[in-house]
């Protein structure tokens, strides 16, 4: 609307992490005054653009970026977070950066305090000058009416409300003198609906004073409501660079996640499949990072049951808890039998097996051989691969059946090591991941969880191993579920998805529906609400 | 050239080195005036005497509880049940099996407690672990002058009781090992035979319990505890399971020692006990999550072969009388080298 010069510009970025491309050609404007909202699934590149305009020390260390960063038509290329800092740039972040003993005035002021000369400074330097409280106050008031909320300038941060704290650091951000640009990434996912209202509001507040805001965040209503325009990342690169007018939730979830729109329901028809092999209900879980509210579904029997979502909303939670090795409560319910959660011996016991999404740390014993990886749980469940000596009074491993067993599996899953005595952390990741299948089918589990098995591995293994996982559940009946972050391949290989926001199941889809529905779901909207115009 | 090569890595170059060394002090011994024949007994006698107390530290390595700073708990459960066995008037094999009997309970007992407090301390095994050692040597310290202890053989002669700082265990079952099947060649060489059967029993045993189920869980845990306890293995009890064990080979150890030496020592004699064989274990080559029945045997030979030969031959370069010295220096000096040694596994 304006002619002036716009604020900021992005042009031509491209940035690569040793070969992968996370940033490709990006190129956009922000004017004054203007709030955009910056949006994409996890991965699409909107961290590591935000690091390119900071000048963190991870884009410098692995080869800088190319293309032209321009604030106020200079071209700028910020060596430290400082240098950003100092040019009038602002960051919140989504984890709170405050001291949690200090006061809102303390903190918003912090390291830029005024000061009362006193003789000691004549003397040892101004190392030695005292604060100036009621001009500390002062600023922080100042800087708090900017923002156009309630905040008490003396409240210890450890006792506020999280809606608080996320305003105090913003307010410590636009307490800089020359604070030009603000950059909040996801401010608004620890906040209830109406903290996030007031936010929202304090945002339109500060652009109407002529503060530009990159806004990032997957509530893509709010980012509809706040924003003037909307820039969407898919894979490195801008997709769509639009006004925000006009536009619908709809819109935005499938520019996010289409990749090939066409592609929906290539899967065959659906399987018509008996009975409920896993019944959960009201299940909570307390996985750090990943926690799991209130879900109840149910598996049927021999069908591959997706769990999908974005990072961080409990999809994995879910695994985790049921196998009992995060603390978990509800009711969960095997062919009808109730299940003890918080104890992985009873979950194995009772005929599940896992694969975690943490294979280095729960999926493997790096420093052994592929033979006990794949046999350990099998034998210390089933008793499997011990051999009887002395009329039964002693038993032990049975190394020959446990060579056995892991040549079967590597000539199965197509392992690639050099035999059953490789140590576990020379293979590849791939490789592993392979390993820790094997691990998991040879106790010949009734339902099997897998746990983002695709994370980190090559393009070719990933096929390979979702391979593995279909002709698995086709060839022996095992019921599967999987938690993924791809939704790809969700829709690929399940019968149906379901997708969790907020430790909450938001609906369950068909794998053929559209990618606007699942990009709905994981915006956190319920399907059956009618998408506003 | 390829294989001699990878054998020679998986050997370790500390180890040939050290090898390389005592071979040397050996061909040089005679020229000095070092009787290379007894010296041979010695390190046999050594080997033997110490052996059973390195393998005491296998279980909790391997469990992942780290090196057992704190033997001399297991050790004190031994040094009650020898001085127990002497109480009861046991004599030669009777005594010998007595006392292993008799300090079974205890190691049972304290291995039991000593592990609840390990597993509250995770990460910090090694360092609690020694003052656990420090503190129960202390006060079992005070306990050996109170306890009724009556036979004439131990309480200090004047007094008519409190034990004694060393009690001979002549006439009760002293080299009752050592001189089992003992064989004999010239003069001055004797192997003791019965003593290394022992420790090649107690060998193949422990070498057998980690190929048990119970013995991979344990490996596993000291491996990578998530794993196992996503497979369904307790960690706090196979941690549990390796202390006690670890507590009683630890008892059985010293009782082994006390046989071959001829005297059981008491009072602060344990305090240090650990050291040399946390040093001979880490010779051996193992790392802080990882020991071999392999470890055991190198390390405590090499240890126990510089132990006994540096000394004497330097002692005999230099003409003066001061192997004690010698002795506490190489001893001090491999637990230094060891400890700097020692290997993480990956994580």
């Amino acid at each position: 609307m304006s002619n002036e010069s716009p604020l900021l510009s992005f042009e031509g970025i491209t940035k690569d992490f040793y070969g992968t491309v996370v940033l490709k050609d990006v190129s956009f404007t922000l004017g004054r005054g203007r709030i955009l909202g910056l949006v994409g699934e996890n991965g699409a590149g909107k961290t590591t653009l935000m690091s390119v305009l900071f000048g963190m020390p991870v884009i410098s260390e692995t080869g800088g970026f190319s293309g032209t960063v321009k604030l106020d038509g200079q071209a700028v290329s910020f060596r430290t977070p400082f240098d950003a800092l100092d040019a009038g740039i602002g960051m919140v972040h989504q984890e709170f950066s405050l001291i949690p003993g200090f006061t809102t005035t303390e903190n918003i002021v912090l390291n830029r305090e005024s000061v009362k000369p006193n003789p000691a400074v004549e003397v040892f330097g101004e190392r030695m000058s005292v604060l100036d409280r009621p001009k500390m106050r002062a600023r922080a008031e100042s800087a708090i009416g900017r923002l156009g909320v309630k905040l008490d300038p003396d409240m210890l941060v450890s006792e506020m409300p999280v809606g608080h704290k996320q305003f105090t650091e913003i307010a410590r951000e636009i307490n800089r003198d020359n604070v030009r640009l603000l950059v909040l990434d996801e401010p608004t996912a620890v906040l209830t609906e109406s903290e996030a209202e007031v936010l929202l509001a304090a945002l339109r507040n500060l652009a109407a004073q002529g503060i530009s805001i990159i806004f990032i965040s997957h509530r893509l209503h709010e980012v509809l409501s706040v924003c003037d325009r909307i820039v969407t990342l898919r894979d490195g690169r801008v997709v769509k660079d639009t006004d925000a007018a006009g536009v619908t939730v709809a819109d935005v979830a499938s520019w996010m996640v289409g990749r090939d729109v066409d592609d929906a329901g290539r899967k065959g028809a659906a399987r018509d499949l008996p009975g409920a092999a896993l019944e959960v209900e009201n299940l909570w879980v307390d996985m750090p990072g990943e926690t799991v509210r209130n879900v109840s579904f149910s598996v049927r029997e021999g069908e591959i049951f997706g769990i999908g979502g974005l990072a961080g909303q409990g999809k994995l939670g879910i695994p985790n808890g049921i196998m009992g090795l995060y603390p978990a409560g509800g009711t969960v319910r095997l062919h009808g039998q109730a299940v003890t959660l918080d104890a992985p011996r009873a979950a194995l016991d009772a005929g599940m097996a896992f694969v975690s999404e943490d294979r280095r740390g729960v999926g493997l014993l790096l420093d052994e051989s592929l033979d006990w990886n794949i046999a350990f749980t099998a034998m210390q469940i089933k008793g499997e691969y011990l051999k009887t000596y002395l009329g039964g009074l002693v038993r032990l491993r049975d190394e020959k059946a446990m060579k056995a067993l892991t040549e079967e599996y590597v000539k199965l899953l197509d392992i690639k090591c050099t035999g059953p005595k490789q140590k576990a952390k020379e293979l590849s990741g791939g490789n592993q991941q392979k390993i820790c299948l094997a691990k998991a089918f040879a106790l010949r589990p009734s339902v099997l969880f897998v746990s983002e098995p695709t994370r980190g591995i090559d393009v070719g293994a990933k096929a390979l191993v979702l391979d593995n996982l279909r002709h698995y559940n086709r060839d022996f009946g095992t019921t599967i579920v999987m938690a993924s972050s791809e939704l790809e391949e969700l829709r690929s290989i399940c019968d149906r998805v379901a997708i969790v926001d907020e430790g909450r199941i938001a609906g369950i889809l068909p794998p053929g529906a559209p990618l606007s529905e699942f990009g709905l779901l994981m915006a956190g909207q319920k399907v059956s609400e009618e998408v506003q115009p | 050239m390829n294989r001699l090569k990878q054998a020679v890595t998986d050997f370790g170059w500390p180890r040939i080195i050290i090898f390389l060394f005592v071979v040397a002090l050996f061909i040089g011994a005679p020229f000095v005036k070092v009787r290379v024949d007894s010296s041979f007994t010695d390190v046999f006698n050594r080997f033997g005497q110490n052996a059973v107390l390195v393998l005491a530290l296998v279980p909790m390595v391997q469990a992942g509880c780290g090196l057992n700073f704190g033997l001399p708990v297991g050790i004190i459960a031994g040094l009650l049940g020898s001085t127990l066995a002497m109480e009861f008037g046991l004599v030669g094999w009777a005594g010998f099996l007595g006392a292993i009997g008799l300090s079974l309970p205890f190691a049972v007992a304290f291995g039991f407690a000593y592990g609840l407090l390990l597993n509250k301390v995770k990460g910090e095994e090694m360092t609690i672990a020694m003052y656990v050692g420090f503190s129960i040597v202390t006060f079992f310290a005070i306990l050996w002058l109170l306890l009724p202890y009556s036979s004439p053989n131990m309480v200090w002669g004047y007094a008519g009781k409190g034990l004694r700082t060393t009690i001979t265990l002549e006439g009760y079952w002293g080299l009752i090992l050592n001189d089992f099947l003992a064989l004999r060649i010239g003069e001055n060489f004797r192997f003791p035979t019965g003593m290394i059967l022992f420790v090649i029993l107690l060998t193949v045993l422990v070498g057998f319990f980690f190929r048990s189920k119970t013995g991979t869980a344990m490996t596993a845990v000291g491996s990578n505890p998530d794993f196992a306890r996503a497979g369904g293995v307790s960690a706090d009890r196979m941690r549990l399971t390796s202390v006690i064990l670890s507590t009683v080979i630890g008892a059985v150890g010293i009782l082994v020692y006390q046989q071959s030496f001829g005297f059981i020592q008491i009072y602060n004699a344990p305090l240090f006990m650990a050291f040399p064989a946390v040093a001979a274990l880490l010779i051996g080559g193992a790392s802080v999550n990882k020991a071999s029945m392999l470890n055991v045997i190198v390390g405590t030979f090499l240890f126990q072969s510089i132990l006994t030969m540096t000394p004497s031959v330097i002692n005999s370069i230099l003409q003066t009388d001061m192997s004690e010295v010698i002795r506490i220096l190489i001893s001090n000096g491999m637990i230094l080298y060891a400890l700097t040694r020692k290997t993480k596994v990956t994580k």
